[in-house]
């Protein structure tokens, strides 16, 4: 889905997530649904000193191929290259969907074969694709389903994790001829298989994602459980992988440790049934596999966070979902909410460099900061310290050293600024704190009944009658 | 947030005196868990300090996106523990604030950088005090109760305080605490999330009401006053737009806790 | 300039940082040592039917009658071989009987439509596998193709219990991926799967609903 330039961002998240709240089935699908991944996370890291060294290990590759990251993705390319993948390179959104256009005008291609790739919906793919006059099509189960209905996908992972199977069965006997309504999750899966399964052959190109991008043997790495991924990349005569330019890692040895990762924070499985890894068009005698690959390496807004030492490490994300999944805020109010491709706290850090900050803001303030997201992120991005710095960024004087960003300063108020100021003159002044807190001790009868949103949900905070300092200087006395 | 280094610290032995960082929570609203954390720790033999100068350690403005304010606050708490003694803090969000955010809110002053380091190494959190530094060992003289245990986010993962205030329960006889749904999961406070987005701090902390109500516990205790003013508000909030006039889930902080079960008089 | 130049010119102007030094995989490979062969069986077994795969204990003698059994038993009637390879050669040689062998002997284009509708069962080969996670590995050829592991709906696996790794990492190591890699690595862990609809496990969501394992032992089956 392309996604119009919020211009009211607080407003438009803060209505979003206020639905999201109202809609109690919606709100126990989550629950339900984090909970359980939660579950099974927690069942694969039972040996915490097993974990710690992953966890070292995986953010040491991450942070060794951001380190190097202009070099990896020229060696990256040359082998891709050597092997005979077509390397593309997109600097927007727009530029990664005219060189997929541009491949599938050149083939004749009138329907692509779509695995699951966060990057598409990132660009907009299925949109730019049908305004060129080609046919999409998701094939992934949970995109198939969220594709139907008309939607986005909810959850990087678990795109129609907001549904339940009702939904689903009403869904498909709606949209698919001759389907009856059933709630069994091995029928509707059927149905799906059956319908998806011939359009595999009838497609011209297939796209997917990529997992890792190894460097050094210019291969794809591709991880998936239904094999739909492997029927994109394998029966239409092209392939196009599309990526972002972050996805490189130096050396084949690197995978294993992310891959171990990877299923293990996300689902909770030990491994995914497929690992997927391409290294080459169909060769000559070869009877399947595609004519031609392509890989699209896309920036849009990626080398804003590049620029940035702190900020970088948003791109060490291997886009397991853990974050989300164990994330209060999500958990209540679901990942459409956000209004974002990526939900949850990864949404919240990398979105302002896809989307700007003027879009964007409200994410970042949209955490508790209670860091639930650090602690199970596999690969250590300082989630929450990425979030204090993206708001100090969107409340940034503009034109100040602190606005680095594409739409900094967009969330800054006079209103607000000058509060904390204020706050700030109060607390740092030893004579305006005494005079403050004595006020609010003495005046403590006056306290406002009504303290706005505090009391919309709380009883309201009254001071006591002496302050601890007032009581310890009685003491000594 | 670097969440392993919280975990594992080299501890002094007991010393002779220490300083008290009651928090401006504590000084404004919960005096009495400040008085509390005195007469456990002179309990113990040592001599509390505490400098009058202290207000804020900053951390409303610091996580709410104002770093300039947040420095200029917490710069008026760098130079008030002049003596090499342990700073004690009865919060884990605010030792938190001070162990591992000062050291990065100075981090670019050549000046302030050494000092805001060596504060933080002198930061501990009130039951990791108690814990590995005094050895904490009082009978518990109260009558047998259930309670339930709630432990703020920064202490949990920055501090790993959820450990030393549970040690510092199983040693008391007579109190049960019980187990608890999603315990590791945020109240929804957040400081100024609560104000932001009224809506989704409210699911999070009626969830967080529901699970402890659940519990069948007596009470809640907290080593956390921001927490505890979050979850025992709106539990009274909804106390009374059921129209009971009984708190239904009653709490304290954990030092009044403590001090009340050893046998100590109350404040 | 290309949005290439752009892009790489933009990723070389951004400050260095420190140093970041080469992961260190030798010494996480260390910490996990290799299985004794017997272990690693065992939990090659127990992790494949834990993923909904069989496993079933016979030898590269007696392989074939095996299959014409679990042939029979599931009612395949088509079976897709790869008749190039040797043990396509040894199938041939002892056809099962009421199975018909469907050779994967042209291009994909020039009978697609069999392919996906008129085939019970394919069997291949195995590279390889790995023990810790219950997985094989298959490097698929012009002799044995990608989708023979893929399209049909039960897949037969011949593996030869000796190339058993404990892990992916000494898989790759001990085979030299690194040094040359195929058109296409699979590394597969039982049956296609979904969980996508409120995480009820459904099997065979676009690969193969069944995947059966006939495990090759040199002393002829467990004891």
């Amino acid at each position: 889905m392309s996604q119009p330039i919020r211009i009211h961002a607080a407003r438009d998240f803060k209505e979003r997530s206020l639905a999201a709240l109202n809609d109690p089935a919606q709100r126990k699908n989550f629950r339900g649904a984090m909970d359980f991944l939660q579950m099974k996370r927690r069942a694969q890291f039972g040996d915490k000193d097993e974990l710690t060294t992953l966890r070292d290990l995986g953010e040491a590759i991450r942070r060794y191929a951001l380190a190097n990251l202009p070099e990896l993705l020229e060696q990256l390319e040359r082998n891709l290259t050597a092997n005979g993948i077509q390397v593309h390179w997109a600097e927007t959104a727009d530029e990664a969907n005219a060189i997929a256009l541009g491949i599938a005008r050149r083939v004749d291609a009138r329907l692509i074969a779509k695995g699951k790739s966060m990057v598409s919906e990132e660009v907009g793919f299925n949109h730019a694709m049908e305004a060129g006059g080609l046919e999409t099509l998701e094939t992934d189960m949970g995109e198939y389903i969220v594709q139907l209905a008309g939607e986005a996908p909810s959850h990087i992972i678990m795109p129609a994790i907001h549904k339940t199977k009702q939904q689903i069965a009403a869904l498909f006997a709606e949209k698919i001829p001759g389907v009856a309504y059933s709630e069994d999750v091995d029928t509707l899966i059927r149905i799906g298989r059956q319908v998806l399964r011939r359009k595999f052959a009838e497609a011209g190109i297939g796209l997917s994602g990529v997992n890792f991008a190894v460097a050094e043997t210019g291969t794809l790495f591709l991880v998936e459980n239904e094999g739909n991924g492997r029927m994109c990349t394998t029966v239409p005569k092209v392939h196009i992988a599309i990526t972002g330019i972050e996805k490189v890692v130096a050396r084949l040895e690197h995978v294993p440790p992310l891959n171990s990762l990877l299923p293990r924070s996300a689902t909770g499985q030990a491994v995914t049934t497929y690992l997927n890894l391409i290294s080459s068009p169909r060769k000559p005698g070869e009877l399947d596999g595609p004519e031609e690959v392509h890989l699209i390496l896309v920036d849009n807004g990626r080398t804003q966070a590049y620029g940035d030492l702190q900020l970088r490490a948003t791109l060490q994300c291997i886009r397991c979902g853990a974050c989300m999944n164990h994330c209060p805020v999500y958990a209540r109010i679901g990942g459409h909410a956000y209004g974002t491709t990526y939900p949850g706290p990864i949404g919240a850090i990398i979105s302002p460099h896809l989307r700007g900050l003027e879009a964007t803001y409200p994410l970042s303030f949209a955490s508790t900061l209670c860091g639930a997201c650090v602690e199970v992120c596999p690969v250590r991005i300082p989630i929450v310290d990425l979030l204090v710095r993206l708001r100090n960024e969107a409340q940034a004087r503009e034109g100040s050293a602190d606005a680095t960003l594409r739409g900094s300063g967009a969330a800054r108020t006079t209103l607000v600024s000058t509060i904390w100021n204020g706050w700030a003159l109060i607390y740092s002044r030893l004579r305006m704190y005494r005079i403050t807190s004595w006020f609010m001790s003495r005046g403590r009868a006056q306290s406002p009944v009504e303290q706005g949103a505090w009391t919309r949900s709380r009883t309201p905070l009254t001071p006591a009658p002496k302050r601890l300092r007032d009581l310890i200087k009685e003491t000594n006395q | 947030m670097e969440y392993a280094q919280g975990f594992s610290r080299d501890y002094p032995a007991k010393p002779a005196d220490v300083y008290l960082f009651a928090t401006c929570l504590v000084d404004q609203f919960a005096p009495d868990a400040g008085l509390d954390t005195i007469r456990l720790l002179e309990r113990e033999g040592i001599t509390v300090h505490f400098p009058q100068a202290q207000t804020c350690c900053g951390q409303p403005a610091y996580s709410s996106g104002y770093p300039d304010q947040a420095r200029a606050v917490a710069r008026q708490q760098l130079d008030i523990f002049p003596e090499p003694w342990p700073i004690v803090v009865p919060s884990g969000s605010c030792g938190a604030m001070l162990r591992h955010d000062y050291p990065k809110l100075f981090a670019a002053d050549p000046v302030l950088a050494p000092k805001a380091r060596a504060l933080a190494e002198r930061v501990f959190e009130l039951t990791e005090f108690l814990v590995h530094v005094v050895g904490f060992a009082h009978d518990d003289s109260g009558a047998p109760c259930t309670i339930a245990l709630h432990t703020s986010c920064h202490a949990r993962r920055e501090m790993g305080c959820h450990e030393t205030s549970a040690a510092l329960l199983a040693g008391l006889t007579q109190v049960k605490v019980t187990g608890q749904a999603r315990i590791e999961e945020c109240c929804g406070f957040g400081g100024t999330f609560s104000m932001r987005f009224p809506d989704i701090s409210e699911a999070i902390v009626s969830d967080k009401v529901d699970s402890l109500r659940a519990t069948g516990a007596e009470r809640v205790v907290s080593a956390d006053c921001g927490c505890l003013l979050n979850i025992l508000g709106r539990a009274a909030k909804l106390d009374e737009i059921a129209g009971r006039s009984e708190a239904t889930l009653p709490g304290e902080h954990i030092a009044t806790f403590l001090w009340r079960r050893t046998g100590g008089e109350p404040s | 300039m290309s949005a290439r130049d752009r892009i790489l010119g933009r990723l070389r102007a951004a400050p260095k940082g420190s140093p970041v030094a080469l992961p260190d995989i030798a010494a996480w490979h260390a910490t996990r040592p290799p299985l004794a062969t017997d272990a690693a069986l065992a939990k090659f077994r127990s992790n494949m039917e834990a993923a909904h795969a069989e496993v079933h204990d016979t030898t590269a003698q007696d392989w074939p009658l095996l299959l014409a059994r679990l042939a029979a038993e599931k009612g395949v009637r088509t079976l897709l071989f790869g008749p190039d390879t040797p043990h396509g050669a040894q199938l041939a040689a002892s056809a099962p009987a009421g199975v018909e062998l469907v050779p994967y002997d042209r291009p994909v284009a020039q009978w697609r439509d069999r392919l996906f509708d008129g085939i019970d069962a394919s069997i291949t080969g195995a590279r390889s596998a790995i023990a810790d996670t219950g997985s094989m590995v298959l490097w698929p050829d012009a002799n044995e193709p990608r989708l023979m592991s893929l399209v049909p709906p039960i897949h037969f696996v011949l593996l030869d219990a000796a190339r058993m790794h404990a892990n992916l990492l000494a898989a790759m190591l001990s085979e030299r991926w690194a040094s040359g890699m195929p058109t296409n690595a699979l590394v597969i862990s039982g049956p296609s799967k979904t969980a996508d609809i409120q995480q009820v496990l459904a099997y065979g969501a676009h690969g193969p609903r069944e995947v059966i394992v006939l495990l090759c032992l040199a002393s002829g089956g467990k004891p």
